[in-house]
């Protein structure tokens, strides 16, 4: 932090960006062809860390008295059930299943942000990885994906519960309703419009908010983490700002568990009902 | 923060997974759930079955204490009876018995005084009869006065 101001903050800004670059593999031209590596490799550790220990706690499932992981893995199982049936009147095999994955693995992907930003990356530079962004929600593809996936879920449950016939019709009646056939066709494009609104709102909602989140959390770890950039056991500034660096990342680091949490169990409750709201009739 | 080919990758994992959740894991672990929430339901009916069951059978055996109890009071009641009887009964053979042998005694008592008063007036008869023949120092006709001597010694 000392000394050149100019190459100090130059420093700083490289090394901000230096962190916010995904590791990227091009697979064609244009800047949709890219694959970020680290964010498919994390989320593919985590959906197996997650399906490994689901799995086999629910092979080894007997009716019998549970053990401690057993009743750990039931109770996750058991509230996420609790809740989708408080929730959504309808029955449907897939959607408790769904419930639990996003909670799970949104939890996951949000827990790599509480790994000290600069250990995974250090590894990975070590391993000869130039760029490693670790945290797969703080990425927009991973949250969208998740989110547009839910969106043609609700698509999908829409037409199924209600029937082609209704749910296109919906589209047109629906949130204004009105008698007489005169009033109909005047509010027809009124409902349309509010309904494509609506649906478009949802997944860019649900996927900003989980993104803008955990985003803006990454960021201001790595903004603590800059306190003391550059320093070392002969800079004055390092004695100065290590102790506050300290205090502020356990402080934020506490507050995140609870973010991190909140963000994917918001996520989880809202396509519930989301899809429940789909599935009901209006 | 480009939007690109991670997001089909993305978004195809995550519904992946779903399904694998859905398929092969969330039946066994709601199965193993219900079946012992059924368990527990079944163990815990079971249990209030045999407090039930267990109520009825205190209620059983107090009852029948409670007769035996009565049926062992009846039972010293008539033994008590029985005895008193028994006892009343003995009393009085006994006093029969006394009043037979007194008056046997008496009889007798009253024959041996009878025959003893005979046997005396008889002596005295024949005590008067040698004293008054030693007076008249000669021979009385025993024969002639035996009469008026029995009268005599009838008379003492």
């Amino acid at each position: 932090m000392s000394g050149n101001a100019q190459s100090a903050a130059g420093g700083m800004t490289e090394y901000i960006q230096h962190h916010l670059h995904h590791l990227e593999w091009r697979v064609g031209p244009g800047s949709f062809w890219v694959i970020n590596i680290d964010t498919v490799v994390v989320t593919l550790l985590l959906i197996t860390l997650f399906l490994g220990v689901f799995l086999t706690s629910a092979r080894k499932a007997t009716a019998g008295v549970p053990g401690r992981f057993q009743a750990f893995v039931e109770m996750v199982v058991g509230t996420v059930d609790e809740l989708v049936r408080e929730t959504f009147h309808g029955s449907s095999k897939l959607i408790a299943p769904l419930s639990l994955t996003i909670f799970v693995l949104i939890f996951l992907m949000n827990f790599i942000d509480l790994v000290p930003v600069d250990f995974l990356p250090w590894l990975g530079r070590e391993a000869g990885l130039h760029y490693l962004r670790v945290v797969p929600t703080a990425d927009l593809n991973t949250t969208l994906g998740m989110s547009l996936t839910v969106f043609l879920l609700i698509q999908y449950f829409g037409l199924k519960h209600k029937g082609p016939g209704l749910f296109f019709k919906e589209m047109f009646t629906a949130p204004f309703h009105v008698h007489g056939t005169l009033g109909k066709i005047l509010l027809a494009p009124v409902n349309l419009l509010l309904r494509l609104i609506e649906e478009a709102v949802r997944p860019i909602s649900l996927s900003l908010r989980l993104f803008g989140n955990m985003y803006a959390g990454e960021l201001i770890f790595i903004l603590i983490a800059v306190l003391t950039l550059g320093g070392s056991l002969t800079h004055g500034a390092a004695y100065a700002f290590g102790p506050v660096q300290l205090v502020v990342d356990f402080a934020w680091t506490a507050f995140h568990i609870l973010v991190i949490t909140l963000q994917a169990f918001i996520f989880m409750m809202l396509t519930i009902v989301y899809l429940s709201m789909a599935a009901e009739q209006h | 923060m480009d939007i690109n080919l991670t997001l089909i990758i993305q978004g195809l994992a995550f519904f992946a997974t779903a399904l694998v959740v859905m398929k092969y894991g969330w039946p066994h672990i709601m199965a193993a759930i219900e079946d012992r929430q059924k368990k527990i339901a079944d163990g815990l009916a079971a249990a209030e079955r045999a407090r039930a069951e267990l109520r009825d059978a205190d209620a059983r055996v107090a009852e029948e204490i409670k007769a035996a109890r009565a049926q062992a009071a009846e039972i010293i009641d008539r033994a008590q009876q029985q005895a008193n009887h028994m006892l009343d009964k003995a009393r009085e053979d006994a006093q029969a018995e006394l009043a037979r042998l007194k008056a046997a005694a008496d009889a007798e008592i009253a024959a041996a005084a009878a025959r003893a008063r005979q046997d005396l007036s008889r002596q005295v008869g024949e005590l008067a009869l040698a004293g008054a023949s030693r007076i008249l120092q000669r021979e009385v006709d025993a024969a002639a006065h035996r009469q008026l001597l029995e009268q005599l010694a009838a008379e003492i």
